[in-house]
């Protein structure tokens, strides 16, 4: 699937996003377009902006300037609440998760499920057992065998089996968009490749997702398109079978450059 | 009820299987020990408190066990109990409360004076002393969330400024329980009013902190914002990217606990008999030396409020066990300052068995 036989109105679009820290400029007036059923890539060099791209998208981050838009709304995020509440689901390079938490309460966190009836009007009690089982489907979904219960609190997890819950909460919540920032990062070979095909099943299931990472093989593997991201904007969207992994990387360092790119 | 704890106590059998296995060579016992005290935080602390109660029976000449020893414990316990719930919530979001026992202060005797010298009905000056300790707690809150200063800090200056505002209100004078008894104000001093199991005697107070712990368990344990003050305390960045507001969590954490601290208020005016500026001196470090006892980190995230209790008891049962036994307050101050640090000591060695 490609950018060109997709129906042509993008799910998610950013236009001129600007941030700024003090006199760092994160982004300048960077783009960013996102179509239904694709696996879009974002790469660039370290502090390129990727980061900040993201977190703009999934209500982290304010930006400064420039216009985000979801569905053909503009859409003004505050808090990562709002985004979430959007349906856009977002598992960051830090993972955001509670060490001390445990799986089902971080699957659920910010969003846990009442019981039914006056104990969860009244009392507010929350429904452990159903969290429990949820948080079960979502990790079994994603054919993680290694996480058994779901009692387990997240810090006697391996870095692995972290960023899987993170990307299992993301996938069981994520309506409309999912976006990973370098979900691979800790993980060895086997873990990588689980990720990578959850991101597969991702698209199976018609979701879109944005894929920010270092590892070229990776991103040639599953990327329909390469956004390439370089000193806080985008320089070039890329086709993966249009081009080799050390054009991309020449793009990325500014060796090389594309016409028309963005 | 059941203590079914968010944070750290649910790890699975498995794996402590698995831990056990890692040290097959030295230490087997040692490491399941480790283990099981990690996933039950409370057991340490209530093991102490067993062991410290069996001690102090056979040691002593047989008062320690008398069932109106027991009751004066508990009467002994209350104040610095009740006011231990709100540090233990401030503890777990990372954060800490030295202005604990003025606004407990402020607050009985702003009751007691609104009843007495201002003729309000008592059921008014009661409520007024909570919302005045929850202002109280709110204004720290504020200072935290909003303007970011360091809890530390914040509540260091805030027991400046309600230290003076209490003595300044009050022109230090004092106002007795039968002054406040006498003028149809008994409510006010209803914490102290004495129930009778036996020659087990104990308060209308000490049975209100016990409900008050089992409600905070329940909150703590069982409600999404119970959930979110330890995910703040564990990792505000998270909590934050995962959807929580963590300044919301925070301002509502002091906002709660100064409410406490006002329910504290009227146990206190029961339990001293009087509203001065003189009680419960001591409260702030006391409830610090519960909550560590009792297990909570005070890195934030980790701890559970029944532990926060036993903390609570177990330096009440030290200090009379001690006294009973003929050791002088000096000695007994030096025994409490042993007992916390041997308390963090042994809580950063079962924390190992994670690490
Ligand atoms: N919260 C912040 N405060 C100050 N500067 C920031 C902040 N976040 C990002 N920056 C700066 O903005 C620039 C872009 O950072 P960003 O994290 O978006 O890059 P990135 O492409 O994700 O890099 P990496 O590949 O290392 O993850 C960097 O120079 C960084 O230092
Ligand atoms: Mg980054």
């Amino acid at each position: 699937m490609s950018a060109a036989d997709t129906p042509a109105a993008p799910i998610l679009t950013a236009q001129g996003l600007v941030k700024r820290f003090g006199r760092v400029v994160a982004l300048s007036g960077a783009d960013l377009e996102l179509y239904p059923g694709e696996v879009l890539a974002v790469i660039g060099d370290n502090g390129a902006g990727k980061s900040s791209l993201i977190k703009c998208l999934s209500g982290a981050m304010m930006p400064d300037e420039g216009v985000i838009e979801l569905d053909g709304q503009a859409v003004h995020f505050r808090r990562p609440q709002d985004a979430r509440a959007a349906g856009i689901e977002t598992v960051y390079q830090t993972l955001a998760v509670a060490p001390a938490l445990d799986i089902a309460a971080n699957m659920f966190l910010g969003r846990e499920k009442r019981r039914p009836g006056p104990l969860g009007s009244i009392l507010r009690m929350i429904d452990k057992p159903g969290m429990r089982r949820s948080a079960q489907e979502a990790v079994q979904k994603l054919g993680i065998a290694t996480i058994q219960n779901m009692n387990q609190a997240v810090e006697t997890l391996s870095g692995g089996q972290r960023q899987a819950v993170a990307v299992a909460r993301a996938a069981a919540f994520g309506s409309k968009v999912v976006i990973l920032d370098e979900p691979t990062a800790a993980l060895g070979v086997k873990e990588s490749g689980l990720v990578l095909q959850m991101i597969r099943d991702l698209r199976e299931n018609g979701l879109p997702v944005i894929l920010i990472s270092h590892n070229m093989p990776h991103v040639f593997e599953v990327a329909d398109r390469i956004h390439v991201q370089r000193l806080g904007r985008r320089v070039a969207v890329i086709k993966p079978d249009e081009y080799s992994m050390s054009d991309a990387v020449a793009i990325m360092t500014g060796a090389a450059t594309v016409a028309g790119g963005a | 009820m059941a203590v079914d704890v968010v944070a750290a106590d649910d790890t699975d059998d498995q794996e402590i299987a698995a831990d056990a296995g890692q040290e097959q060579g030295r230490g087997n016992l040692v490491s399941s020990i480790q283990s099981v005290l990690h996933r039950y935080p409370a057991l340490s602390p209530a093991l102490v408190l067993l062991a410290a109660y069996v001690v102090f029976t056979f040691l002593g000449d047989g008062r320690f066990a008398r069932l109106d020893t027991t009751g004066r414990m508990l009467q002994q316990t209350a104040v610095v109990g009740v006011l231990a719930i709100g540090q233990t919530i401030i503890v777990l979001t990372a954060g800490i409360d030295l202005s604990i026992g003025v606004i407990a202060i402020f607050s009985h005797l702003f009751m007691a004076r609104l009843a007495m010298n201002n003729g309000w009905p008592s059921i008014l000056a009661l409520l007024a002393g909570f919302v005045a300790a929850t202002l109280f707690g709110t204004l720290n809150g504020a200072l935290v969330s909003k303007v970011k200063l360091p809890p530390f800090i914040v509540t260091l200056g805030t027991l400046n400024i309600f230290v003076a505002l209490g003595l300044i209100y009050s022109q230090a004078r004092e106002i007795s329980g039968d002054d406040l008894r006498g003028s149809g104000n008994g409510l006010l001093v209803w914490t102290g009013k004495t129930i009778s199991f036996g020659s087990l005697r104990i308060t209308t107070g000490v049975l209100m902190v016990v409900v008050l712990y089992a409600v905070f368990a329940y909150v703590l344990s069982n409600t999404a914002w119970g959930r979110h003050i330890y995910a703040v305390g564990d990792d505000a960045d998270a909590a934050a990217l995962a959807g929580i507001d963590v300044n919301r969590v925070k301002l509502s954490a002091y906002a709660v606990a100064g409410l406490i601290y006002g329910i504290g208020g009227w146990i206190l005016l029961g339990r001293a008999d009087t509203a001065s500026t003189n009680n419960a001196g001591g409260a702030n470090l006391d409830t610090i030396t519960a909550v560590v006892i009792g297990g909570t980190s005070l890195f934030g995230g980790r701890g559970l409020i029944w532990g926060t209790l036993l903390g609570a008891l177990i330096v009440t049962v030290y200090n009379t066990g001690l006294s009973l036994a003929g050791v002088n307050q000096d000695y007994r101050t030096l025994a409490i300052g042993i007992l916390v640090i041997v308390a963090v000591a042994i809580d950063q060695w079962i924390r190992k068995a994670r690490k």
